[in-house]
């Protein structure tokens, strides 16, 4: 089926409005601007709006936002809440906690300087900033695929057609998506984007890197009575509810209106197909340590999303003819100060200032943009990765404890840089052990106060999609699900989907699986940690997913 | 003929409101906001009206602070020729809404003027009828089909009983009940060239009205939430379950 499809011209395309994406848009139009010279460029978010699919902590290093707009503070970005005490605690039980001395604390993990932010409302600025500079956004579009021509050479993207029904058919309001065509076109999706994913294999850009590692993060917001709120406070934790075999850490920051972001991040390379990252984060509110800020308090928003983390070891390759892969999408986070938004920054930064450099030469466009790896290696931003390179490796080899320890020498005593270097040549979709060989685990039910059910958490997130179209969330093989992954895994699908989507119903032989595909919080973890890799994650309709609001 | 429609900014139906903690109102920082979906029943109405050679322009109006700049975009997005802005940074109620609509109404001679028959964020249902009655012109509440024939329009409005047909002499105002339409997806075409649309502004100074509290909000609560039900096995347990809360 051939569609007639309207096609607009840029010299650059974003795939993704966040912080990677944006600032890769304000920096081309800065350096146009400097040259006196156009650079036309267009930036489509598949969020209803700007923000509302972003998701972070956060704590923000400004590093690379004060590299790109020097004065900030007066134009008003809404870092509003530096961080003003570090504190980190080992969860020895669900009762207990030793607060580990300063002394001992990772270099990378101390935040003097930071800022206590909320990530969307930061790309919310950045988007008011792009759009003074002269940048097109156009949020609640969705990039479907990649416009590849018989060179092999990406040409742009095609945004999603809109009114298609369940079944694949056209309905009465069909709109064909549009072709945006670009000189060159920058991917900025975010973690495991789905265009990202299909990029790098096609390009084979990971041939020479280690497998991607990933991680959850499940995130809520809560507004607590004020005497209990220290504006600025930051706690960070490992250990209970998690454990070697299944690590992870978590986060409570003290932000601005006497509200609390508070969130457990599992490490998708996890063993125990039982462990649901929902139920462990739920349970995880209720000790003692996090208890004593929360009680009292109202929630005020839920949201999860998958955390890129392999670090430099895992970085693909970040160009192929026509364009680049920028932000999470390629895999810049800093795992070592649980940090990805300056890292974000600076990639896309970098990736314009080569843009431009090539526009300025007379480029056409189409090439491969060579010196944008090169600037890379040059900026702080590779020398930051590559002192985290052993980072979380060393969690995974030698567990919490002595991960921790061999970061505490590598970071403080050798500034990263340390004559080794780790490898974690795992991928996460295969580190399940079967449900035969492992614990069951019995969640407390929520108490409706410091915890609470998965739906109604859904609900606090504000997510809605087109209830009539094609299910977003593609099984490779339809059988997987019953026939293999039940048995082996008791289909661990039902668990780490921090919004409900996957259900196994049925009893017996009528047994099968179900997709609430409209409950999708675009987190992607089933596209990472499904062990058949059978689910593959495409973006749904544009402006569906979360809504989510200071996240 | 020249058609009117009134656009609102509002809290985006997908949000989950939250209730400040103080009680002065509802949390609007941060929060997504688009336009109120009765106000797009409004526009597709106009629009297909337009398309139907009925209405030959389509003005889009709005009141409110800068940011209601994006919901007049969407309405040129939409189809609106052209739009204006009646800026006004603070709280309006419905009253003086319907003032300043009644002035552009009137400056502009439009023939037909319709809204949603209510925002979404404050419920009022008040604000079409009040523009039908300062300008002593007939009103169409609660559209589910609208014909315009010459200088008349004949409306099919939902009502408690079921529907109902009217004849309106034009100028009318038409409000805009659910089942009028159902409006379309905005093309990124259309939303690159709403872009370079006109908007004009304007101020209540302007249009002559002065902005006047009717009422005042003093308290803001979230609803009750609703307490955890039972199950019961057998219709005796469901029975005496009913006599012991002295149901029955």
């Amino acid at each position: 089926m051939t569609v007639e499809r309207d096609v607009m011209e840029y010299d650059v395309v974003v795939v993704g409005a966040g912080p990677a994406g944006l600032s890769a848009a304000c920096r081309l139009k800065q350096k146009a601007a400097e040259a006196g010279t156009e650079i036309n460029v267009c930036v489509v978010e598949k969020g209803s709006e700007v923000g509302a699919h972003i998701l972070s902590g956060a704590v923000f290093e400004p590093r690379a936002l004060d590299e790109l707009f020097p004065d900030w503070k007066a134009k008003g970005a809404p870092l509003n809440v530096p961080v003003v005490r570090d504190d980190i605690y080992f969860f020895t039980s669900e009762t207990a906690a030793v607060k580990t001395p300063n002394l001992f604390v990772p270099k990378t993990m101390h935040n003097e300087g930071n800022y206590i932010i909320s990530a969307g409302n930061l790309c919310r600025w950045l988007a008011a900033q792009a759009e003074e500079l002269g940048v097109e956004i156009y949020p609640g579009f969705a990039a479907q695929e990649a416009i590849v021509d018989e060179q092999n050479v990406v040409r742009g993207i095609v945004v999603g057609d809109l009114g298609i029904n369940r079944e694949g058919e056209h309905k009465d309001d069909y709109t064909p998506g549009m072709e945006l065509r670009a000189k060159y076109t920058l991917f900025a999706e975010g973690c495991r984007g789905h265009l990202g994913k299909r990029l790098i294999a096609q390009y084979d850009l990971a041939s020479e890197a280690d497998p991607q590692h990933y991680a959850i993060g499940v995130k809520e917001i809560w507004e607590i009575p004020a005497d209990k709120h220290v504006p600025g406070l930051v706690v960070h934790g490992a250990g209970w509810p998690l454990n070697s075999e299944n690590p992870g850490g978590s986060f409570l920051y003290h932000f601005e209106n006497n509200q609390i972001l508070v969130g457990l991040i599992v490490d998708l390379a996890y063993s125990n197909p039982y462990l649901s990252p929902f139920d462990e984060f739920q349970r995880f509110k209720h000790h003692p340590v996090i208890k004593q800020y929360l009680d009292g308090g109202k929630r005020l928003a839920y949201g999860a999303r998958a955390i890129v983390k392999g670090g430099i070891n895992s970085l693909p390759k970040l160009v192929f003819p026509g364009g680049a892969l920028v932000g999470d999408d390629a895999g810049m986070l800093n795992f070592a100060k649980i940090k990805g938004n300056h890292t974000a920054m600076k990639s896309g930064m970098l990736a314009a200032e080569a843009i431009a450099e090539k526009l300025a030469a007379g480029s056409e466009g189409g090439d491969v943009l060579d010196n944008y790896p090169a600037m890379f290696k040059d900026s702080w931003l590779y020398d930051e990765l590559y002192r985290a390179r052993n980072f979380g490796p060393a969690m995974h080899k030698f567990g919490t404890l002595v991960g921790a320890g061999l970061n505490y020498i590598d970071q403080n005593w050798f500034g990263g840089k340390a004559p080794w270097t780790l490898h974690d040549r795992v991928p996460d979709h295969t580190t399940l052990k079967l449900a035969a060989d492992s614990q069951k685990i019995d969640y407390p039910k929520p108490d409706g106060k410091l915890s609470f059910d998965k739906l109604s958490s859904v609900f606090l997130s504000s997510t809605n999609h087109e209830e009539d179209q094609p299910v977003h969330l593609q099984l490779k093989d339809p059988s997987v699900p019953i026939a293999k992954n039940l048995p082996m895994y008791d289909e661990p699908a039902q668990r780490y989907c921090p919004a409900g989507v996957y259900e196994v119903v049925g009893d017996g032989d009528a047994k099968r699986f179900q997709i609430n595909a409209q409950n999708c919080v675009h987190c992607k973890t089933c596209d990472i940690k499904d062990p058949a890799q059978n689910i593959n994650w495409v973006a749904p309709e544009g402006g569906g997913g979360p809504n989510y609001a200071n996240m | 003929m020249k058609a009117l429609v009134s656009v609102k900014r509002v809290v985006d139906y997908n949000v989950r409101v939250q209730v400040k903690s103080d009680g002065s109102g509802v949390v609007t920082d941060g929060v997504k906001h688009s336009m109120n979906p009765f106000d797009e029943i409004a526009m597709e109405e106009a629009v297909r009206l337009k398309e139907k050679g009925k209405v030959t322009e389509i003005v889009a109006v709005t009141i409110g602070g800068a940011k209601n700049e994006e919901t007049l975009r969407t309405a040129l997005a939409f189809g609106a020729d052209r739009a204006i802005h009646v800026k006004e940074e603070g709280e309006v109620q419905p009253l003086t809404a319907a003032k300043a609509l009644a002035a552009v109404l009137k400056k502009e001679d439009a023939k037909l003027f319709i809204c949603g028959k209510q925002a979404i964020d404050d419920d009022a249902n008040q604000t079409g009828q009040m523009v039908a009655a300062l300008l002593d012109i007939a009103q169409a509440t609660f559209a589910s089909k609208v014909e315009i024939e010459g200088d008349k329009a004949k409306v099919t409005r939902e009502v408690d009983a079921g529907l109902e047909t009217i004849e309106v002499d034009l100028p009318a105002v038409v409000t805009t009940d659910l089942r009028l339409n159902e409006p379309r997806y905005l093309k990124l075409p259309d939303i690159m060239k709403a872009k370079k649309k006109p908007i004009d502004a304007t101020s209540f100074g302007d249009l002559g009205v002065t902005p006047g509290a009717g009422f005042k909000v003093t308290k803001t609560t979230p609803p009750p939430t609703r307490s955890k039900g039972v199950m019961v096995k057998t219709v005796d347990e469901l029975v005496s379950a009913l006599k012991g809360k002295g149901l029955l």
